[in-house]
């Protein structure tokens, strides 16, 4: 069970495909359009239920419970070895072919 | 109350007037011109005020600082005599990490003195940062709406930062998934909140800006003893060109060449959700570049203040990898590591500087921060994760959604030039849908607009079959 007054991120759809506005590309408009927001759990809940929540400007908002304490798991990515190229490139550029060497 | 899509965008004039404190109504003259300057004086702010505002808000003042081995990089690949001094404007230390924080000053600070609780802004960008990071420094609330994911959920890395910069200065984010319907979601939260609609386009959102294009003048006489010859804006909504455009003309009557640079992200459709993804660039890109220059009313106000086409003198794109490429070399050969968006100008003015003299100045007017998700290590990793093919070639090689085409040699970096007569003629061709009809007022406004001529106009409106009212 996930306690009352926890912080989490709630999930739902604000436009069915067939509420969508018109003119958009076939790709947007066959998926509905979605919304994820976070704020504090108004009620005991489980994983995957609607709920209330209230954000941090003191909204109300009901959608499906998605993640708790949600993280922030963006990061820099796999290295890409081509910025080493970049670097070897301006530098020969800059200082001479022999700047490796 | 009514809340489907097509109700709230029946109420949207309503919604708007109420959330901006501005009745746009009162500056609308004959078919289809509005009071411009009319329209820039709402708040009766002077340049004055506004560097106080921000200078007592932490923001303005930032370094212009010479990249000198960028510049000796250039001669390398330049005609002898060639290759011009390269400056950057360091708006990276703005608190928040990017120029918005100008545009949000004053709109936060309007919003403070209009009685406001709160403000919102629609905005996957920077500027979401600078309105969170300004609103916790008056105590308003403040909502950012985000598009943000897919329909499957993946987030643009990005953006995904963005948010989090927000949550750091204690905003709420809305995040959406693609779709130009967040528009519907946005009034919905004004008519909710009743909070201050921080939009980039009204004119608090534009005179922010001016104070950056004052300092980049005043800047470059006090480290060279002269103005720029020419100052690169990255161009997408048109408010950034705009605003810097205006604060160079209030501080010279020297001429400075302004030139406008955008991402070229040919190709790509901005409201695709299979295409959101595939692209390495959320803003400063010709996907908001060339739409919003030739027709400036497509914002979320009644009447955009940013209009690029009055000030641009030329307008270049440039490749995603050429600008990935620039910001590494930002990094390598200056020890400055910013995010790429900003560098997207910087891309372009290497470029250009070898067509100039060594003695002439060239002036690149911002750079953002970065960080985890906006990087370009962080953005190259995405693309190839998204099937972009990443190699070393020739940029003009590169197609967007499909590759970035690293520059094999520093020579290879060339920014291209879209035809601005081109653009003036579609712009006139936008306005000529709204009215059959043209006022003597309308006709001066539209050669204003488009920076030409009466006679221009004139020309132009008769390949449309427009009546001429009270022509004498």
């Amino acid at each position: 069970m996930i306690k009352k007054g926890s912080w989490v991120q709630i999930k739902k759809i604000i436009l069915n495909p067939e509420q969508r506005a018109n003119n958009l590309p076939e790709a947007t408009k066959k998926v509905p359009l979605l919304l994820w927001v976070k704020g504090t759990l108004l009620n005991d809940s489980e994983m995957n239920e609607l709920v209330e929540i209230k954000t941090v400007t003191g909204r109300t908002e009901t959608g499906e419970l998605i993640e708790v304490n949600p993280s922030y798991l963006h990061n820099y990515g796999k290295y890409m070895p081509e910025i080493q190229e970049i670097d070897h490139i301006v530098k020969s550029a800059l200082f001479g072919g022999d700047y490796y060497e | 109350m009514n809340n489907s899509y097509e109700s709230v965008m029946a109420r949207k004039n309503e919604i708007m007037r109420k959330s901006v404190g501005i009745d746009f109504s009162n500056y609308e003259k004959d078919n289809l011109s509005f009071d411009y300057e009319g329209l820039l004086s709402e708040g009766s702010f002077t340049l004055e005020k506004i560097k106080q505002v921000q200078n007592s808000n932490g923001v303005g003042n930032t370094p212009l600082k010479e990249c000198r081995n960028i510049t000796n990089l250039v001669r390398k690949v330049s005609k002898p005599g060639y290759g011009a001094r390269i400056f950057i404007k360091d708006e990276a230390l703005n608190d928040s990490g990017s120029f918005k924080a100008r545009r949000a000053s004053v709109s936060c600070y309007q919003a403070k003195k209009l009685g406001f609780k709160g403000v919102i802004a629609a905005t996957s960008g920077n500027y979401g940062a600078a309105v969170a990071s300004q609103a916790a420094k008056y105590g308003l609330k403040c909502i950012i709406v985000q598009e943000c994911y897919d329909s499957k959920g993946i987030g643009q890395p990005e953006i995904i930062e963005k948010a989090r910069a927000c949550e750091a200065y204690g905003a709420e984010v809305v995040q959406l998934s693609v779709g130009p319907e967040l528009f519907y979601k946005f009034l919905l939260l004004l008519e909710e909140t009743g909070y201050f609609n921080a939009s980039l386009y009204t004119p608090y959102g534009i005179m922010g800006i001016e104070t950056l294009g004052q300092e980049l003048i005043l800047d470059s006489i006090r480290l060279t003893g002269k103005t720029p010859d020419v100052v690169v804006c990255t161009n997408a909504g048109g408010g950034n060109l705009t605003g810097t455009a205006r604060g160079i003309k209030k501080t010279t009557d020297k001429n400075v060449e302004i030139v406008g640079a955008s991402v070229n992200l040919y190709g790509l459709h901005m409201a695709d959700d299979e295409d959101f993804n595939k692209k390495s660039f959320t803003t400063g890109h010709t996907g908001f570049g060339l739409p919003f220059i030739m027709n400036p009313d497509r914002s979320d106000v009644p009447r955009s203040a940013a209009r690029p086409l009055r000030y641009i003198d030329r307008y270049v794109t440039v490749t995603q990898g050429e600008v990935f490429f620039m910001t590494e070399a930002l990094s390598v050969l200056e020890g400055i590591e910013r995010g790429p968006a900003g560098n997207t100008s910087l891309a372009a003015a290497f470029s250009i500087a070898k067509e100039m003299k060594e003695d002439q100045i060239i002036i690149v007017q911002e750079t953002e921060y970065t960080s985890a998700g906006k990087h370009h290590q962080a953005q190259l990793a995405f693309a190839r994760d998204n099937g972009i093919c990443i190699y070393f070639g020739d940029p003009k090689d590169e197609i967007p959604g499909k590759s970035i085409v690293l520059p094999k040699s520093v020579d290879l970096i060339k920014a291209v030039d879209i035809d601005l007569n081109v653009i003036r003629k579609k712009f006139l061709q936008n306005q000529f849908y709204k009215s059959k009809k043209l006022s003597k007022y309308d006709i001066e406004f539209l050669s204003i607009e488009t920076n030409t001529s009466i006679e221009y106009v004139i020309n132009e409106s008769k390949k449309y079959n427009i009546e001429l009212e009270d022509i004498r």
